[in-house]
């Protein structure tokens, strides 16, 4: 190995600094992005729960980031047996 | 305050020995809390696992009252330790059970310090619970690093001061740093540490091998051996919490001569 590969190889904390910042920058905007859907799916399913009785496991909130748009898919399930609280329109 | 940093390994409870110990060391009254729940070590690194009656899971059910619990210090009467059980289930430690006992511990010690245990369970999610104030203990590597970034996280919307509003005074302590590592970009300098992590820095406690001596030794490296560079370190990262500005340096264990030429030296 030349002496310059020796320095190449050991330079190593450039490196570890890009890498960080690059995974750091990801996983602060996924963890806001959990907080997010947790606090939606809770207010989204209070809001249903005052017409209609849901199961929370048939609840499914995802978020998908775009770069200009982003876009909230709620898709939600509700059994025809479980009867409505209000008649519709009402 | 808490003393936490999400990986295991990074220094957590020597972190948590050596500040207690020298800030009771500098008159204050301290009382230093294990947070691990099974996996007790505070005791042992302070040198008090034969003096362990009573624990913390004691107090919170009520078998125990507190001032039976706390043990004194046997170098300095005014730095105290509450111990972690050993053997008890985790889920023994209850909010209510922790708020209360830092309820009353705050009346009687100008610092409780809580070593948190590591990962982001119910144990280390309790010990940040109520605190004031949080060191996060970093070592100059990328796992440690990705750790205390999640474990800001937490501290900034899980403890009770974030929930109500408020911040928490957060401080980086950087541990094992290898200052010709780093000069070499062999190791993360400690402005890459702190920029990424974008959180002031409380100290920077050199790579040394006094740390496992004093571990060894069942004693906090400021009290076994004040005069070595971790040990001064240690020492004014306590001041700064205490609120003295103190320059920041990397202090260094200059080797003699002697040393050098005989390299080790029995403990």
């Amino acid at each position: 190995m030349s002496i310059f590969g020796l320095f190449r190889r050991r330079a190593s904390a450039p490196v570890a600094r890009e890498r960080l910042q690059i995974l750091l920058a990801y996983e602060r905007t996924a963890r806001g992005q959990l907080d997010l859907v947790a606090i939606l799916r809770e207010e989204i399913l209070a809001v249903i729960a005052r017409h209609v009785s849901v199961d929370h496991d048939n609840v499914q909130i995802k978020m998908d980031r775009g770069d200009t748009v982003s876009t909230l898919e709620i898709d939600i399930e509700i059994p025809n047996s479980a009867g409505l609280l209000v008649s519709a329109g009402a | 305050m808490v003393v936490t940093s999400g990986k295991g390994g990074v220094g957590k409870t020597t972190s948590t020995a050596a500040l207690g110990a020298a800030l009771a060391q500098a008159g204050q009254t301290v009382v230093v809390i294990d947070f691990d729940v099974g996996l007790r070590n505070l005791d042992l690194v302070m040198g008090a696992e034969r003096r362990v009656v009573f624990d913390l899971i004691n107090v919170i059910q009520g078998v125990a009252k507190l001032p039976q619990a706390l043990i004194r210090d046997k170098r300095n009467d005014k730095l105290w330790l509450l111990p972690a059980s050993q053997t008890r289930d985790k889920d023994a430690l209850t909010e209510q059970g922790v708020a209360s006992v830092i309820g009353d511990l705050r009346a009687k010690f100008e610092w409780i310090i809580c070593d948190s245990p590591a990962g982001i369970e119910r144990g280390a999610t309790l010990a940040m619970r109520f605190a004031d104030a949080a060191v996060i203990v970093t070592n100059p590597e990328v796992s440690s690093v990705r750790d205390s970034d999640r474990i800001i996280g937490l501290l900034d919307s899980k403890t009770e001061k974030a929930e109500n509003g408020q911040r928490i005074e957060k401080h980086i302590l950087i541990t094992r740093y290898d200052a010709a590592r780093a000069a070499r970009s062999e190791m993360l300098a400690i402005d890459d540490v702190l920029e990424i992590l974008s959180t002031p820095l409380l100290g920077i406690i050199p790579e040394s091998e006094e740390v496992l001596r004093a571990s060894n030794l069942g004693s906090p490296i400021t009290v076994s051996n004040p005069s070595s560079a971790a040990a001064r370190a240690y020492a004014a990262a306590a001041r700064r919490l205490a609120g003295e500005v103190v320059p920041m340096t990397i202090p260094s264990d200059r080797k003699g001569f002697f040393d050098k030429l005989f390299g080790r030296r029995a403990a």
